[in-house]
């Protein structure tokens, strides 16, 4: 690994945040099995998941319990698995972790605490694999971008164009942990999950496995891994380089990460994949191994419980589904507890119960305790710094956006690009003003959507009137021509009589002359 | 002075000309501003303006100074939309109309006689059904009109509210709601 790395580019703005919280525990320590998991059927992006099992039913821990029916390879949707053995006790609307705060559907499932797995089916060599299975196996496995978004892996597989992976274990906010942890412990891992996922891209010259500089245990640890197996699960002819990187939020962000390894500012139009890019997380390379090598669906994750709320800090590995109240009572929560986000404190979600259960996009959970929240002053008037424009990674102008998204001016909130905004929340962290920036503009951006879903509903309202309007035009014309028909055809026989009485005597007379020849011809054939 | 009569007269003929065939050539179909104005309206096609549908409205606006208040799904933004594009007085709304929920027309199948009738007051053909058989609405297409209601002889027909779901849920603006991530509500100080 001695050869000449190319050097790093920078992207606009940001910020240096601290480490906050360090971990009282540093090993991944497993949860223990709740009474009750609840497992909501949308814990991904797109389309969510349709219940295959029934109230009553027994299943088997990695039993497929949830999938999109008649939906094709290429539909964002994920499987859902059964995280352990157990019955099927409801299937009902229950709260879920979303801003929303709304009820979606769930399974919930009474753990019968045998942990009795289905069948599994590891594959020993990759190689025979083509990047069709591969690719078909992590969808089965319900594997989602691990990272935050929950984006189906399966999708980001599209062998051919692709030259860069990259794997980001960048892990940009404060608090979280998970992937540090994960890099430390199953470094392994995630150095095959990055090989089989090099190998079903096919065609990759380069893998990148980009760690922030704060994270030196980490970085040590792949490292370490790559010396020490020299090639052994190199299944193709990629390079593969581990990159530290400056510790700047949002470093993890996909485009910063890009625009850091590689100096390809992406707009939003553009897709990685247009540049020949493809970014995972190395937690969904972790999952992948798993997968693959082992034959296990993705059930479970690393969440980090931090916060001053609780006396452990660590990292637990958690089966989907388990009530966070669970996880915070393990780490020896406090009485005074006001406060629980789900990811960083950056762009995290604050939630309004403890009783929610971890989704596959829940890396964090921060119990903050009274004394925190308290100290949250209101937002104060815009003085126009400028402060926000010095830090905003995505080069647009928070300042602007924020005055047309206050003012309900959606056409220039387009104009002056809102949708580039990565919702990091660097803008808010330096306002001194205090202004909830980021809520503004995810306002602005769901107001964009709606008033965009309306108008495309207009139009096809709009459509549907007129060619019901043109139709009934067209029945009346059609009515009206018939009418005219049978006027004319009951008017000929006044113009043309002669004709019309020839015309009927002339049938009559063909008739009469068909039945005198049928007539003939019967009595042959009795007489035969 | 005749030179002068003969090139200002030749002058007048050749932009006549021009003009006469750019009339011709670059003639506009119809009335724009009703094009206009049939974009501002929201397309519900519900007869509350009592023009047979949002066309006719707009045609109405334009041709016979219908007043510009109407339009009760549209609400009091639609109106004054219209007021900016005419240049007009905005006219306050004659009911208050408070931001309606979207509601889709469900038909009991329990009840339904097969009347066809609904069908036939559809303005967007978004009811599916035959003579003597149940009749069923295409929620996607559906505007929530009600115009299907009257017409029912059975009176199977409800209006429903589409329940909200994460999916269809949306951030509220900052300015009316509490602070979800504070847990404080914003207080927007009156300085202007």
């Amino acid at each position: 690994m001695s050869h000449h790395l190319p050097p790093l580019w920078k992207f606009h703005g940001g910020v240096h945040l601290e480490k906050c919280a360090n971990l009282t525990h540093t090993q991944i320590v497993p949860a223990a099995l709740p009474e009750k998991l609840t497992v909501p059927l949308s814990q991904h992006l797109g389309e969510p998941a349709t219940p295959i099992v029934q109230v009553g039913d027994k299943v088997l821990k990695g039993q497929v319990i949830a999938q999109c029916l008649e939906c094709s390879e290429d539909t964002v949707t994920a499987r859902i698995h059964a995280p352990t053995s157990g019955v099927i006790t409801g299937i009902a609307a229950l709260p879920v972790p979303h801003p929303s705060a709304l009820s979606a559907p769930c399974i919930i499932i009474e753990p019968d605490g045998k942990e009795q797995w289905i069948t599994l089916n590891p594959v020993k060599t990759c190689v025979n694999l083509t990047s069709e299975e591969l690719r078909r196996t992590i969808a089965q496995s319900g594997i989602v971008g691990l990272g935050g978004a929950g984006f189906p892996s399966h999708l980001k597989i599209n062998p051919g164009d692709i030259q860069t992976l990259i794997l980001n274990g960048a892990e940009c906010e404060p608090y979280i942990t998970c992937d540090d942890c994960l890099m430390r412990e199953r470094a392994e891992q995630v150095v095959i999950g990055t090989r089989i996922l090099a190998h079903a891209l096919g065609g990759v010259k380069r893998c990148i496995i980009a760690i922030e500089d704060n994270k030196p245990e980490a970085i040590a640890a792949i490292k370490a891994v790559l010396d020490s197996d020299d090639g052994k699960y190199q299944i193709s002819t990629e390079q593969l380089d581990v990159i530290s990187v400056p510790a700047r939020y949002p470093m993890g962000g996909e485009r910063q990460l890009i625009r850091v390894l590689t100096g390809h500012a992406l707009p939003r139009s553009n897709l990685p994949r247009d540049f020949g890019i493809v970014v995972h997380n190395v937690g969904t390379a972790a999952a992948i191994y798993q997968a693959v090598k082992i034959g296990k669906p993705l059930i479970s994750r690393v969440v980090t419980i931090t916060g001053d709320g609780v006396n452990t800090r660590q990292n637990m590995e958690v089966l989907l589904g388990t009530p966070m109240s669970d996880l915070l009572a393990q780490c020896d929560v406090k009485t005074d507890v006001s406060g629980l986000i789900m990811g960083g404190p950056m762009m995290g979600l604050a939630l309004p119960s403890a009783s929610l259960p971890i989704i596959k996009t829940t890396n964090c959970l921060i119990a903050s305790a009274q004394t925190a929240i308290d100290t949250v002053t209101p937002a104060m008037p815009c003085i126009r710094c400028g402060a926000c424009e010095q830090v905003c990674p995505a080069e647009l102008l928070p300042q602007q956006l924020y005055w047309y998204a206050k003012a309900n001016d959606f056409d220039k909130v387009q104009r002056y690009n809102l949708f580039e905004c990565i919702e990091c929340g660097c803008c808010a962290y330096v306002c001194p003003s205090q202004i909830p920036l980021v809520q503004y503009y995810r306002y602005a951006k769901a107001a964009v959507r709606t008033r965009d879903a309306e108008k495309l509903q207009a139009e096809r309202a709009r459509e549907r009137f007129e060619f019901r309007s043109f139709r009934l035009e067209r029945e009346k014309a059609e009515r009206k021509a018939r009418h005219q028909q049978k006027r004319n055809a009951l008017k000929k026989p006044v113009a043309g009589a002669k004709n019309v009485v020839t015309d009927k005597q002339a049938a009559i007379a063909a008739a009469q002359a068909r039945v005198k020849a049928k007539k003939a011809a019967k009595p042959d054939k009795t007489d035969d | 002075m005749f030179v002068a009569l003969m090139v200002a007269g030749g002058l007048a003929l050749s932009f006549g000309l021009i003009l006469g065939y750019a009339s011709v050539r670059f003639r506009v179909e119809g009335n724009p501003v009703v094009d206009q104005l049939d974009e501002l309206l929201p397309q519900t096609q519900c007869g509350k303006c009592t023009y047979p549908g949002c066309r006719p409205y707009a045609e109405a606006i334009v041709n016979e100074d219908a007043p510009i208040n109407l339009c009760s799904p549209g609400g009091e933004s639609t109106m004054l939309n219209i007021a900016q594009l005419l240049d007009r007085e905005p006219l306050p709304m004659d009911e208050v109309v408070q931001e309606e929920k979207h509601r889709l027309a469900v038909i009991n199948e329990d009840l339904c006689i097969g009347c066809t009738l609904c069908i036939q007051a559809c303005p967007v053909d978004a009811i599916l059904g035959a003579s003597k058989l149940m009749h069923t609405v295409i929620a996607q297409e559906c505007t929530g009109c009600e115009l299907c209601l009257p017409p029912c002889p059975v009176d199977c027909i409800d209006m429903v509210e589409v329940p909200m779901t994460p999916s269809s849920w949306s951030w509220p603006s900052p300015e009316q709601s509490p602070n979800l991530i504070n847990g404080t509500s914003v207080e927007e100080s009156t300085t202007s």
